[in-house]
């Protein structure tokens, strides 16, 4: 479990991190959606410097990265592999029943391969740098225009923050209930798949248990500290836009530019 | 039956930016029959070194002897089962891992998973039940509709039940009224009379004081001192020094020897105390008649 790099934050102290996390969001959210204007090697490489220089500029190493990217391997691997071997056109240079190398299949399996890089990478940017509180908070932001459509956007906010403050917290009642029931003799990694399954139940209900235990005495903690449903709230945490954040979003337009210059010439 | 530790390093997450010392060259030998108590501040290792009493962290460098068979770094974790089975943890608050729907069924679940027979598993769940002091018409009931006391009772009978020959307990009366608390020391006292080695973490000095007799101080991820309670309560500059508490007969040792009193060694019990300061106001009686 400690392997899993995604949804992880390393402390730091580099200008990605001084960036409102309104603004990170956005633009990671919105780079997923751009990658898909790339069409030619043009696009493809501008893209690429743009992630590089994200990447750089978090002053992370470049291991923590690249643990980022490893547990997908396989799956970009398999998509690319897919590519190369099921598309047509252009010349063809090698040849059996339905598989054929083309040099368009070539061309998009190296595509594929970039854009799942790409995404893996701006995605752990954003997780890297940004603590889960921040990110709770620009999501609220972000959902704010919904609470004219009647959506309870605090609220919402604050199941995400409680739900994000309670992951860690959960992931180690987890660990304490395998290894209590481990110690009493319960095996999780042998036998069959049904007998794997049955091997859970020993840790879900527990932790269902313990969850549910810890949201009734949270929320009678939370009402004697005098919070009320729907009472008007002042914030503690204030989200400040920094002039990184427009230097970012300057960055990120210039890229969707010169993405829809390449692509119409 | 004894446990063995050479030059033991636990390092966690090694090889990513949160990895941590968590031992740090341990050795030492505890002897089988013994009831030992593991002190040391918070984050000083006592719940590292515990996992691995039996296998749940396996030792980055060094060697550790359970009861005869050999733990180390590349321990395949088929062979654990046989230690996990002469070993029983009760980690801290151990009520948040029962899980079944009736309390002998709970009990059960440990003699089940490490080979006892039905009929064997349910008769040593019964006597255990009767033994952590709750009464026969509760064993089918859930364990969810028990007391907090109640539960942490089912669940140190559920690890006592398969009867291992080491026990460790992390902080077993935490949280117990004190009767409970007195009950259940009683109870790993006996087990310990009964031939099995008895492991205690404990943050309080009143229990260690009074059941143990033997002793590791932790500090850091090292082991700072291995002696008995005895020696270790005696030197109390120590003891100041290395930020642990003072047992209260010690403490009132003390006041009674600035008072006049003679003592020709620490008592650490409230019965030694108490015999000896009786045997001291019989000697002064004599004397002034």
């Amino acid at each position: 479990m400690s392997k899993i790099i995604i949804g992880r934050y390393i402390p730091g102290n580099s200008i990605v991190y001084k960036m409102d996390p309104r603004g990170k969001i956005i633009a990671t959210f919105l780079f997923i959606v751009i990658i898909f204007l790339a069409n030619n090697w043009v696009s493809y490489f501008f893209l690429s410097i743009f992630t590089l220089l994200a990447v750089w500029a978090t002053k992370l190493k470049p291991k923590v990265f690249w643990d980022g990217v490893k547990p997908l391997i396989w799956l970009i691997l398999f998509t690319s592999v897919l590519q190369l071997f099921f598309t047509t056109g252009g010349k063809v240079y090698w040849h059996w029943g339905v598989f054929n190398i083309s040099e368009y299949g070539i061309q998009n399996s190296i595509f594929i391969f970039i854009r799942f890089v790409m995404i893996i990478l701006t995605s752990t940017v954003l997780t890297l740098t940004t603590t889960s509180l921040e990110i709770a908070d620009g999501m609220e932001w972000i959902l704010k225009p919904l609470g004219y459509l009647k959506v309870p956007v605090a609220q919402i906010a604050l199941v995400m923050s409680i739900a994000l403050r309670f992951v860690p917290t959960l992931l180690d009642q987890t660990v304490r209930i395998m290894n209590a029931q481990r110690a009493r003799g319960a095996d999780f990694n042998s036998g069959g798949l049904i007998k794997r399954i049955h091997s859970i139940i020993p840790i879900l209900i527990p932790l269902f248990i313990s969850s549910l235990t810890v949201a009734i005495d949270l929320a009678t903690a939370m009402e004697a500290r005098g919070y009320r449903e729907g009472a008007k709230r002042t914030r503690y945490r204030v989200l400040k836009w920094s002039k990184y954040d427009w230097i970012n979003l300057g960055y990120f337009a210039l890229l969707t530019l010169i993405l829809l210059l390449t692509r119409t010439y | 039956m004894s446990i063995e530790f050479k030059n033991v390093d636990y390092v966690y997450a090694p090889g990513t930016p949160f990895q941590t010392q968590g031992l740090a060259d341990i050795s030492f030998k505890i002897e089988k029959g013994s009831f030992v108590a593991i002190a040391g501040h918070t984050g000083s290792g006592k719940s590292t070194l515990m996992q691995h009493f039996d296998g749940l962290l396996l030792p980055s460098k060094g060697k550790i002897t359970i009861a005869g068979d050999p733990i180390n770094a590349n321990t395949s974790s088929k062979s654990l089962k046989a230690i996990r089975k002469k070993v029983g943890l009760v980690f801290q608050f151990p009520e948040n891992q029962l899980f079944e729907e009736t309390v002998l069924k709970d009990v059960m679940f440990g003699p089940l998973n490490f080979g006892f027979s039905e009929q064997k598993a349910k008769e040593q769940a019964v006597e255990w039940i009767k033994k952590v002091g709750l009464s026969e018409d509760m064993m089918d009931k859930s364990p969810f509709e028990l007391s907090g006391g109640q539960m942490r009772r089912v669940a140190i009978a559920g690890v006592m039940a398969y009867e291992p020959e080491i026990l460790c307990l992390d902080e077993p009366a935490a949280g117990l009224d004190p009767e409970g608390q007195k009950q259940m020391f009683e109870i790993f006292k006996e087990y310990q009379r009964a031939g099995h080695t008895v492991i205690l973490i404990s943050h309080n000095m009143d229990d260690i004081s009074e059941y143990a007799d033997d002793m590791l101080v932790l500090d850091h991820g090292h082991l700072i001192k291995h002696a008995s309670p005895q020696e270790i309560f005696s030197d109390q500059e120590w003891v100041k020094k290395h930020y642990l508490d003072e047992p209260a007969t010690s403490r009132l040792t003390r006041e009674l020897q600035k008072g006049g009193f003679q003592f020709s060694e620490m008592p650490l019990t409230i019965e030694s105390l108490v015999s000896k300061v009786a045997n001291e106001l019989k000697k002064k009686g004599d004397m002034d008649e």
